[in-house]
């Protein structure tokens, strides 16, 4: 096992993490803010890449189809929200997780009744097609590390939009008292608004990003909505500081993991076994990581007890 | 008036009764994928069948989605016999979800057209009168492409298949001809859509060529993707990841690559254009090869029903045997454990116009069977 395609291992699970932050950003804001438990947010990721894989059809435009992305899945939360999501605020957890898993089928039949059930083409642009030299010997794909670079870039974004600015105040405030900040005369219903737009057009700019290298299909928010939820219970419900760590951590450990330990296991276990017994432990790592850090600390990592 | 009423009278009991001999009539109970990923094989699997029971009175259908679940598959398939009382099942794309419909529905009499997964277990110890499959036994398009990989000269070649029974029988089918050795083998998460790990391993590990099995939207993510890693490697693969369906989504990635098939669109037989054609007019999109099998399952029992009625299963089960129908696939016959004897071809992804599509380059295979007919106590 070379260093080289360790390090090349490592560079996949920071990009498959960043991606799995860009969902559960939105997904904790969201529960910290309203207190609300949205199923619903794959579908936003969904959205996001069909209107990407929309515009880049008709435009050509892979940064035209990134806008749209981001545009189509934040009014796409709007209307959501003011029709549906507002309505459930004070609603138990039980009823928001029924309507907003009502809300996936409308979403996924909606898009399959205006796009059909086959996937849609979308690819990434000319000049990131390809691969970069990095460090003399690592050959990585550019695609992957303007994803890389885009994730990072948003997350620096978040974070001064949480602590430098006056929304981020309100955000933060409202995390901490609902009631309070609207006895001081904030528009708590807009605050709600913006911010569920805002974790809808993150998960739409994702679904686009991730689109273009795997494929827009009806369904495709579901799988990814798993792992979200895994990564905002590892970080701590709420915290966008847990879900940035929380989606690293997940994404290299279940990077590193299927890809490793088929072949740890191949030193005391025959080839074939080896390779299916390793691929199935693979795809429980993360499980058996949020397990361990649930029973260290209860609340995840950066959650507040 | 009298005349009149008599007359009706008549033919009343006339309608009747020709209504109350029709042993003629099939119920037959359709699960399969409708939504969630993956659906895209489960509607050309239906819209085949329908196209080929098109006008044909006798019998009548109901479709049922599985989501692509097991445990959905197995209610529905409950729900089918006991309360619709269907006579024949077919549908199931998996096989996963075959295994654990198939067993129990034959088990109870019932007829079972599998239209696309052939899991090696229902082919070898598994094996069941009332089971018949009529698109391939799992390992047969690898098996070709493992033939196919020899011809063209590869040597070392990486494989990777997802972790469930029709991956591992195709990894299994590939090496069962393939005479190189292996660089890597990989068992991938089902639905897993990004390679990146994998195709990683692929550039370290020094082999001349790639066997891939990733049907649906998997092979979507693996070709765009393994195509902008910049390896440049000879991918050869099973037609599930080069079908109608999803070539569009894939792209030029899949240009030039050779898959193997049991069908092709230029498949040269009256029964294939007259498919072709008859399935571009009714829906408006070229057929996959998910479309054939679900036609000539559609064909197959049709053409048992004209020889015997389904209440009657010896003559019933006898009649499908024969397999007396004009396949899209020109020749077609059952072996012993009801499995198809078909040629298999090596396909080329080639662009008509703007379109992709898939041309048949040579025949894999002649007459292939499977390896599992000698276990089958039938």
């Amino acid at each position: 096992m070379s260093s080289i395609l360790f390090f090349e291992q490592l560079l996949n699970g920071i990009q498959f993490g960043t991606m799995l932050f860009l969902m559960s950003a939105g997904l904790t804001l969201i529960f910290g803010v309203m207190g609300l438990i949205n199923l619903a947010h794959g579908s936003f990721y969904m959205i996001g890449a069909f209107s990407a894989a929309l515009i880049a059809g008709l435009t050509g435009s892979f940064w035209l189809a990134l806008l749209a992305s981001l545009s189509g899945a934040a009014i796409a939360g709007v209307l959501i929200e003011i029709l549906i999501i507002r309505r459930l605020y004070r609603r138990d957890h039980l009823d928001q997780v029924l309507a907003t898993f009502a809300l996936i089928l409308l979403l996924s039949e909606g898009v399959r009744w205006c796009f059909g059930a086959f996937p849609l083409y979308l690819d990434i642009p000319k000049n990131l097609n390809g691969t970069l030299l990095i460090l003399d010997d690592i050959i990585y794909s550019k695609y992957r590390l303007f994803i890389i670079f885009m994730g990072l870039l948003i997350a620096t974004g978040l974070y001064i939009l949480i602590t430098k600015t006056r929304l981020g105040v309100r955000i933060r405030a409202g995390q901490n008292d609902r009631q309070m900040i609207s006895a001081l005369g904030v528009d708590i219903s807009k605050l709600y608004t913006i911010v569920f737009a805002l974790g809808a057009s993150l998960a739409g700019l994702a679904g686009a990003m991730i689109g273009a290298i795997q494929s827009v299909e009806v369904g495709m928010g579901e799988p990814i909505l798993i792992l979200a939820f895994v990564v905002i219970v590892i970080g701590g419900i709420g915290s966008i500081k847990g879900a940035l760590i929380g989606s690293i951590l997940v994404g290299v450990t279940d990077t590193i993991g299927r890809i490793f330990l088929p072949e740890l296991l191949k030193i005391f276990m025959e080839p074939a076994s080896a390779t299916s017994v390793g691929s199935s432990i693979g795809s429980m790592l993360i499980y058996i990581l949020m397990a361990l850090i649930l029973i260290i600390k209860p609340s995840g990592l950066f959650g507040k007890t | 008036m009298k005349k009149f009423t008599t007359t009706l009278a008549a033919l009343m009991i006339l309608g009747s009764t020709s209504s109350f001999a029709d042993g003629h009539k099939v119920k037959v109970g359709m699960i399969t994928t409708l939504s969630g990923g993956g659906s895209g094989l489960g509607i050309d699997v239906r819209d085949g069948f329908m196209l080929a029971v098109k006008g044909n009175k006798n019998i009548s259908v109901i479709t049922k989605d599985d989501q692509r679940k097991p445990d959905i598959a197995v209610q529905l398939a409950d729900k089918m016999i006991q309360s619709d009382k269907v006579d024949v099942l077919t549908g199931i794309i998996w096989s996963n979800l075959a295994m654990a419909v198939v067993p129990a529905t034959v088990n109870q009499g019932k007829f079972y057209l599998s239209p696309n997964a052939g899991p090696s277990k229902l082919a070898g110890k598994g094996c069941h009168k009332n089971y018949f499959n009529v698109a391939w036994q799992n390992d047969n398009l690898h098996e070709a492409a493992g033939g196919y990989a020899n011809s063209a000269g590869f040597k070392n070649s990486f494989i990777l298949a997802p972790n469930y029974p029709a991956g591992k029988d195709a990894l299994t089918g590939y090496k069962r001809y393939f005479k190189g050795s292996l660089a890597g083998e990989i068992y991938t998460k089902l639905g897993q859509k990004d390679y990146a790990a994998e195709i990683a391993q692929i550039r370290a590990s020094g082999a001349d060529s790639v066997f891939f099995f990733l049907p649906g939207g998997m092979g979507i993510g693996f070709m765009k993707q393994f195509s902008q890693s910049g390896i440049n490697l000879p991918v050869v693969g099973p037609a599930f990841s080069f079908d109608q369906g999803i070539l569009k989504a894939v792209g030029d990635a899949a240009l030039g690559v050779k898959n193997t098939s049991q069908w092709s669109k230029d498949i040269d037989n009256d029964a294939n254009k007259k498919f072709v054609q008859d399935f571009q007019s009714e829906y408006g999109r070229l057929p996959s090869l998910y479309a054939s099998q679900g036609y000539d399952t559609g064909k197959l029992l049709i053409s048992a029903m004209s020889k015997a009625k389904v209440k009657d299963k010896d003559k019933f089960r006898d009649a499908l045997r024969k397999a007396d129908f004009s396949s899209t696939r020109g020749k077609f016959s059952f072996d012993k454990n009801h499995h198809p004897i078909q040629d298999i071809y090596v396909r080329e992804v080639i662009k008509e116009g703007k379109i992709l599509t898939n041309k048949i380059v040579s025949v894999g295979l002649k007459d292939h069977s499977n390896a599992y007919v000698s276990e089958c106590k039938m």
